[in-house]
């Protein structure tokens, strides 16, 4: 992977769902699962529970996607020392989302936990953004990523501390500091190539350009997202958003990068709406509890 | 069956249970157990993601039943978050024995190489060889080490 380029441009359908603002809650209310719910158990009994199982879903699956596609670099990364930082890393995410996908399942009340919800769920009922599922490219455009998603996460967690929801509390207050070290981590990346060689430097703008278009996603505040805000359980990121730009300008001008043009968004992963790269992320990751559905450890 | 005694008992059960990743200190001095009851004991990942958990709740639990506690159930709380403030004293003694550099102190600066005590050391990655640790280099003595982050 280390010397793949990136393709010219992440494979993202036309339709972004860009014009589809605050139609969340509709989609999310009315038609809140895609699975088949009569082999699973009745629906959700209140809209109350609906909240809060979409909104773990949300948190759980943007940390499990991550999680997996740094797992991907394992073995492969320039140095073994990278190789740790980004497996690591990775092994955070997983734990973040072992904790978020369990609750979700409790919340749910259908019996499902954390590996039904991560292993048995199909694209579709993904609620991921769109960052996390973009493929790990280079080690720069990996970075970008990292640098992008994990500033996001660590305010994001920060707020979610004070969460009237104690699982969500808890698991925010535990992993905002492991979050910390991967802003920090990705930072200080981002920084070395950015002001680096000629190459490192083409690489790192050339990532950061693949991964600009799905920042706008971090801060949509659908229906759904407003709803959980309102009841103290998840965080209204628009909040911290003049903080974020802010932070992120920092370390592009430590870098003597210049931020990306400003690009059409793409939106609608937390309504299910995906890239191609997530099924075949999917594909990896869910084979072998498919295939063999009673594999224990 | 509840007494004082019997939690005295279950903490010195617990005392001989190694931390499955570094051996050399147990799960008390880690700080890891969080609570002992006369029916249950509560223990405390360090790390969100830390694959020793499990380990680490399977082997309370053979070392309890091996002990006779049978009806001593594990809780597990995320609640509040461990630090590394709660390694014992004790347990940061055993750490620098093993060769692992102990989480700095309030105010501390200087990592010191836990092999011969320089403080001219410097970081060579931020994670190591498990969540809780990174590498360090001794400039004075070349060695390389595992220092146990802040957290």
């Amino acid at each position: 992977m280390i010397g793949t380029e990136p393709q010219s441009s992440p494979g993202f359908p036309g339709e972004g769902d860009h014009a589809k603002h605050g139609g969340g809650v509709e989609g999310a209310g009315a038609r809140p699962l895609h699975h088949d719910a009569s082999r699973r158990g009745p629906p959700p009994r209140s809209g109350e529970d609906l909240v809060l199982f979409e909104t773990l879903l949300r948190l759980g699956d943007d940390s499990l996607i991550l999680g997996q596609r740094l797992g991907e670099w394992c073995g492969h990364a320039p140095s073994v020392e990278v190789d740790l930082s980004l497996a690591n890393m990775g092994l955070d995410l997983i734990g973040q989302a072992t904790h978020f996908l369990n609750a979700a399942g409790a919340a749910e009340g259908q019996g499902r936990d954390g590996d039904a919800l991560a292993f048995h769920r199909d694209v579709l009922d993904f609620r991921n953004c769109w960052l996390v599922e973009q493929p790990n490219g280079d080690f720069a455009q990996t970075m970008a990523r990292m640098l992008l998603f994990s500033t996001w996460q660590e305010m994001l967690f920060g707020h979610l501390e004070g969460s009237k929801d104690a699982t969500i509390a808890a698991v925010a207050a535990k992993a905002v500091k492991e979050v910390r070290y991967h802003a920090e981590l990705s930072a200080e990346w981002v920084i070395r190539l950015g002001d680096g060689t000629q190459e490192s430097r083409r690489r790192m703008a050339a990532g950061l350009d693949w991964m600009w278009r799905f920042v706008p996603e971090l801060f949509e505040t659908d229906a759904l997202a407003l709803e959980a805000a309102e009841r103290g359980i998840g965080a209204d990121p628009r909040k911290f958003r003049d903080d974020y730009d802010a932070r992120i300008g920092a370390v592009l001008a430590e870098a003597t990068l210049e931020a990306p043009r400003e690009q059409r968004p793409i939106l609608g992963g937390r309504r299910g709406h995906h890239g191609e790269h997530l099924g075949h992320l999917l594909a990896a990751m869910q084979y072998l509890p498919r295939t063999y559905p009673d594999a224990t450890w | 069956m509840v007494s004082v005694a019997s939690t005295d008992a279950v903490w010195q059960v617990l005392e001989g249970v190694p931390d499955p990743e570094i051996p050399a200190v147990s799960v008390v001095d880690l700080g890891i157990v969080r609570d002992v009851r006369p029916d249950r004991v509560t223990i405390t990942p360090t790390y969100t993601g830390c694959p020793a958990t499990q380990v680490i709740e399977q082997d309370i639990r053979a070392a309890l039943d091996a002990a006779g506690f049978r009806d001593v159930a594990i809780e597990t709380t995320l609640s509040p978050p461990w630090t590394t403030d709660w390694i014992s004293e004790s347990g940061k003694a055993k750490l620098k024995a093993y060769g692992i550099a102990p989480p700095l102190e309030a105010g501390q600066r200087a990592v010191e190489c836990p092999q011969c005590g320089s403080t001219e050391t410097e970081e060579i990655s931020r994670f190591g060889s498990t969540p809780c640790k990174a590498q360090w280099r001794c400039r004075a003595c070349l060695e390389p080490f595992d220092l146990f982050k802040c957290h």
